[in-house]
């Protein structure tokens, strides 16, 4: 098959209360997946337990399996830092550091220990190209990344990401502090980036869903409801939740 | 009737807060009256390269001081830095929450022990444990450092640790999703976005260990000479002041208001700079 990752009967619990039952899923290499639910059904818990950014929860419990690549991520012998340089993360508030663009973008590199001027102009370069911002601030990449709008700001999280040449690219509502315009220019960037790129991405906007993603989950207080392709998932749900919450009578 | 309660109130808040700021102004006046004077009478170059302290024979030269003021205080700050930072970083980023509630409170109460107990300790352990290991009279430049660097700790700690717990959240996740550990975080992210924070507490750290007087005149030597190597015994200018002023009158008086004039210029500076750094990032953010 070409699954990228896939996770089997995972549970997770935050100390006592249990935020993901036996949750299944699969990620197909150069497509995008789209995780749905209403707010707190546990889409941003799954999302960041593939890059195990969960691991920084106190009182985190996993149980389950998670494969990427057919390996699992949460084997003992997993580097934990490699495993996040394959799978790059797009937070929900562009998160940029306040560093100036060249030095957000070489942040990976130099994590990595690549101290080289060359190398790293170069890989500025194509990520920033790859994130459609080397036309707008080829000239300016010693400014300070907090001083760009916030769609570029969100836009230089995707060409810090770029940068480590991951193969997924994780995104947990990348588009919920822009505008429409912004939006609609990190949706196409998306759709570019999928031929490069594995990508999940969870949202709360169900036309962006259905507009971008190739499968969709649909996840209910910490079920996985319902999973396919998104044509399925949108116009013929198999459950009647999925049903109610993509028809919009949900709540 | 209730009304004039308030105001009565009002008024005597008022009166409080002008009579602190003008004791605070009347000591900085009258500091000034009597020094500023002598310096101009005296020559400021003479005052403040002079290399002479000799009261009796009108020798007035406060270079020695001024060199060992410094000495001790880039020794004290040379030890108790790197320290206070570095357990700033270790209690936000590597103790959990509630350890941390615990600890730096304590840290903080270290700051409330008279200065007269650590200069206790100073003659006590430190004096002798110099002169038995390192020779030089024990009472020296370095244990004065090491004494004043313990001091300032808690200064250091608890504005740094306030400063790097301010740094979001976000940029730590940001470093780590990007594959950087823990370490390659706290020193390419957080202690850079905490940079104005902990230049702050260094600088005020700085004026405390300046303005040590007590630990100081205890553990120093007081010996009025230039230092040629940490071990040797010297006079800072605030131990100059405390030790000279009671039996001084005249002329000397008026220098050591004089030198007394030196630190609250240096210390006012030092402060000024703190104040800019702390106000100039906040306004980057
Ligand atoms: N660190 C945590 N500790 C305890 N409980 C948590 C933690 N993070 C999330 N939860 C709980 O786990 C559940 C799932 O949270 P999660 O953030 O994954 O939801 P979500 O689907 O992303 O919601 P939203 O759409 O609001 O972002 C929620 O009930 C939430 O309260
Ligand atoms: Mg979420």
């Amino acid at each position: 098959m070409d699954c990228a990752i896939t996770v089997r009967d995972l549970d997770l619990y935050y100390g006592t209360f249990q935020a993901l039952k036996k949750v299944p899923l699969d990620v197909m290499r150069h497509r995008i997946t789209a995780l749905i639910g209403p707010s707190g059904c546990g889409k941003s818990t799954l999302l960041r337990t593939l890059n195990r950014m969960n691991d920084l929860v106190p009182g985190v419990r996993i149980q389950g399996q998670i494969l990427l690549e057919g390996r699992d991520i949460y084997a003992a012998d997993m580097d934990v830092c490699a495993l996040r340089k394959r799978v790059g993360m797009v937070f929900q508030r562009p998160n940029p550091f306040p560093l100036s663009i060249r030095d957000n973008v070489t942040f990976g590199l130099r994590v990595a220990g690549q101290t080289d001027r060359d190398v790293q102009d170069e890989v500025v370069e194509q990520s920033l190209k790859g994130a459609w911002l080397w036309d707008q601030l080829k000239d300016q990449l010693n400014r300070s990344a907090l001083e760009l709008p916030m769609d570029q700001q969100q836009r230089l999280c995707v060409a810090r990401v770029l940068a480590v040449e991951p193969e997924v690219i994780l995104m947990d509502e990348p588009c919920s502090a822009l505008d429409p315009i912004a939006t609609a220019r990190i949706e196409e960037l998306m759709l570019d980036l999928k031929t490069r790129y594995t990508i999940v991405i969870v949202t709360h906007n169900m036309q962006q869903a259905a507009r971008i993603s190739d499968y969709s989950g649909y996840m209910l207080l910490g079920d996985m409801v319902e999973f396919g392709a998104t044509s399925g998932v949108f116009t013929s749900p198999k459950d009647k939740r999925t049903q109610d919450y993509v028809s919009g009578r949900y709540g | 009737m209730k009304m004039s309660g308030e105001k009565a109130v009002r008024f005597g808040l008022m009166l409080l807060a002008f009579s602190s700021l003008a004791s605070l102004l009347l000591i900085a006046v009258f500091i000034l009256k009597e020094g500023v004077p002598f310096i101009i009478h005296y020559g400021v170059r003479e005052f403040l390269l002079g290399l002479n302290w000799q009261p009796h024979k009108q020798e007035y030269g406060i270079y020695p001081m001024i060199i060992s003021s410094l000495w001790v205080t880039i020794g004290a700050m040379l030890i108790g830095a790197p320290l206070g930072i570095a357990g700033a970083i270790f209690l936000n980023e590597f103790v959990p929450r509630t350890v941390m509630r615990i600890i730096k409170p304590t840290i903080e109460l270290l700051a409330g022990i008279p200065s007269v107990v650590y200069g206790f300790i100073g003659v006590m352990v430190l004096a002798p444990f110099i002169r038995a290991y390192m020779g030089g009279p024990g009472l020296s430049v370095l244990a004065a450092s090491v004494i004043l660097g313990i001091m300032i700790l808690p200064t250091i700690i608890s504005i740094s640790t306030d400063a790097i717990g301010a740094v979001p959240n976000t940029y730590r996740e940001a470093a780590l999703s990007l594959g950087a550990t823990r370490w390659q975080s706290v020193y390419m992210v957080t202690i850079k976005a905490a940079r104005s924070g902990i230049v702050a507490s260094i600088i005020l750290a700085m004026g405390r260990a300046l303005g040590e007087t007590m630990a100081v005149i205890m553990v120093a030597g007081n010996a009025v000479r230039v230092p040629h190597t940490p071990l040797d015994s010297v006079r800072t200018l605030t131990a100059n002041i405390a030790m000279e002023m009671g039996q001084a009158s005249g002329m000397h008086r008026q220098a050591l208001f004089a030198t007394g004039v030196i630190l609250l210029c240096v210390i006012m500076l030092l402060n000024g700079i703190a104040i800019s750094v702390v106000r100039g990032g906040v306004r980057r953010k």
